[in-house]
């Protein structure tokens, strides 16, 4: 069955021999976990199978890195009730469509009259403000330190051409605390973390270096094809082996030590941390998350729509942040394949293709597919 | 969400220091290019795209890597279908 997947990779001896390699170093009296933090890391390693290039005691463990997924309900259930009023277009990426809120997805809404509106780019809500001016458009962003940059751009931009009708409902979260709550969490035992790529393009590789200074576990920030994460857990093994914890960058062709100097700027000029936010599964945590400075607060949604700030309970069968802990295997939560489907999601991992529950989902139905 | 895309940088605006063209395989659109300014863009730059906006510089050969790792992936046609997606042009000059 290995070789079944590997002969579609180009590399595939170079796979192959990474794979030996890993098994090679590998102690075989120890169970190893490892987490990979994003989301598409979460989708590559499904899809190309790579657990099946592991030996059986690593571990490949799911993280909070898709930003759909740790949204809670409350906040969701906040945004649609911006988009039910009147005046409103409401616009979110395709993913926050078809998440659902207590009374229903985006989408759903829609089919009820709301106006809401996908997009691919913040600065598309923008435009759509430009050329509506009687309607308050607000943007629903979310997303990593690869994205609130973006977010941050399109709110100077919106400063500089004075467009008064463009609001920003923030829920960028921070990769970092997120991180550090899963290491102080009890119930959580990782031996190393696969860093994130696009994330660390932005604030690159040296933040990550409290992981491996403070909790002493070791980080290798690590591309997306098969050749990439192979190479990063033979980096993580290797570092294990030696008794090393360093921050490793395997995908230095696209993240820098100092990352993206502009990006972090425009980030920081529009945004201040929240003293704490809430995260589906892992609770609230301090210093998580990015609202709008006092500045910006003419844009700010939560300012003007004066967001109540609902607290939804996920629904009981649902084991959403046993999963996102790396608790549980998507497959082992109740619902899993049953009443919660990609086509019927009860929760966000089943709806992001980056979500554990949907990729594992998917993976399963390809393989599946193909007979195995 | 998080996946970048790569496209080539195939015009740059003079009256515009936020916006340049790009190319992502055949299609053009305009894309923002503010978070690479401290890097600096010249024309036939290889870039990676997320939601819009040039996130990092890049070779042509890592740009034909993720252009491969996007097909892998099962992607492309969504990576497509997002930069045709991009409205945002202000002067609605379309790409
Ligand atoms: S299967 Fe559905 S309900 Fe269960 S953990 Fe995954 S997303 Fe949540």
């Amino acid at each position: 069955m290995t070789m079944k997947y590997v002969d579609e990779f180009r590399d595939s001896e170079l796979i192959l021999k990474t794979s030996e390699e890993i098994r090679r170093l590998v102690d075989p009296n120890y169970h190893y976990r490892i987490m990979e933090v994003c989301g598409g890391h979460t989708f590559s390693i499904f899809r190309f199978g790579l657990q099946n290039l592991l030996p059986e005691n690593i571990e490949l463990v799911h993280g909070p890195g898709c930003p759909v997924c740790v949204l809670p309900m409350g906040r969701m259930d906040d945004g649609l009730s911006i988009a039910r009023q009147s005046d409103v277009i409401f616009t979110a990426f395709g993913d926050v469509m078809r998440v659902p809120g207590r009374l229903g997805t985006p989408l759903e809404l829609r089919a009820k009259g709301a106006d809401i509106r996908m997009i691919y780019s913040p600065l598309d809500a923008l435009k759509i403000a430009i050329d509506h001016p009687d309607r308050k458009v607000v943007l629903f962003a979310i997303g990593f330190e690869t994205t609130a940059p973006s977010t941050a751009l399109t709110l100077l931009r919106a400063r500089e051409l004075n467009v008064p009708n463009f609001f920003v409902f923030s829920n960028h979260v921070l990769i970092l605390p997120a991180i550090r709550a899963i290491l102080d969490s009890p119930d959580m035992r990782i031996d190393g973390f696969i860093g994130p790529g696009h994330c660390s393009a932005v604030i690159g590789a040296r933040p990550y270096e409290f992981i491996a200074k403070n909790y002493g576990k070791p980080v290798v920030i690590s591309g997306f094809e098969p050749l990439d994460l192979l190479q990063s857990i033979l980096m993580l093994v290797k570092q294990m082996r030696e008794g090393r914890s360093e921050v490793e960058n395997q995908y230095s062709r696209v993240v820098p030590s100092d990352g993206n100097i502009s990006a972090l700027k425009a980030m920081n000029e529009v945004f201040e941390v929240r003293p704490f936010f809430e995260w589906r599964g892992l609770g609230f945590i301090s210093q998580s998350a990015l609202k709008l400075r006092p500045e910006f607060s003419r844009w700010d949604a939560e300012v003007h729509f004066q967001v109540e700030g609902v607290r939804v309970t996920d629904p009981k069968a649902a084991q959403c942040g046993e999963v996102l802990k790396g608790v549980l295997k998507p497959h082992q939560c109740k619902l899993f394949g049953k009443e919660c489907t990609p086509e019927h999601p009860v929760g966000a991992l089943m709806v992001s293709s980056e979500g554990a529950c949907a990729a594992y989902y998917h993976h399963v139905h390809l393989r599946q597919a193909v007979g195995e | 969400m998080c996946l970048a895309i790569p496209g080539q940088i195939v015009e740059l605006f003079d009256d515009d220091h936020h916006y340049a063209m790009v190319d992502v395989s055949g299609v053009r659109r305009k894309i923002n290019i503010g978070l690479l300014k401290n890097e600096g863009i010249r024309l036939g730059d290889w870039v990676l795209i997320h939601v819009g906006f040039a996130m990092s510089k890049i070779s042509e050969e890592q740009a034909n890597e993720q252009l491969r790792l996007l097909r892998m992936l099962g992607e492309s046609d969504e990576a497509m279908q997002e930069v045709m997606g991009y409205r945002f042009d202000e002067h609605g000059k379309e790409g």
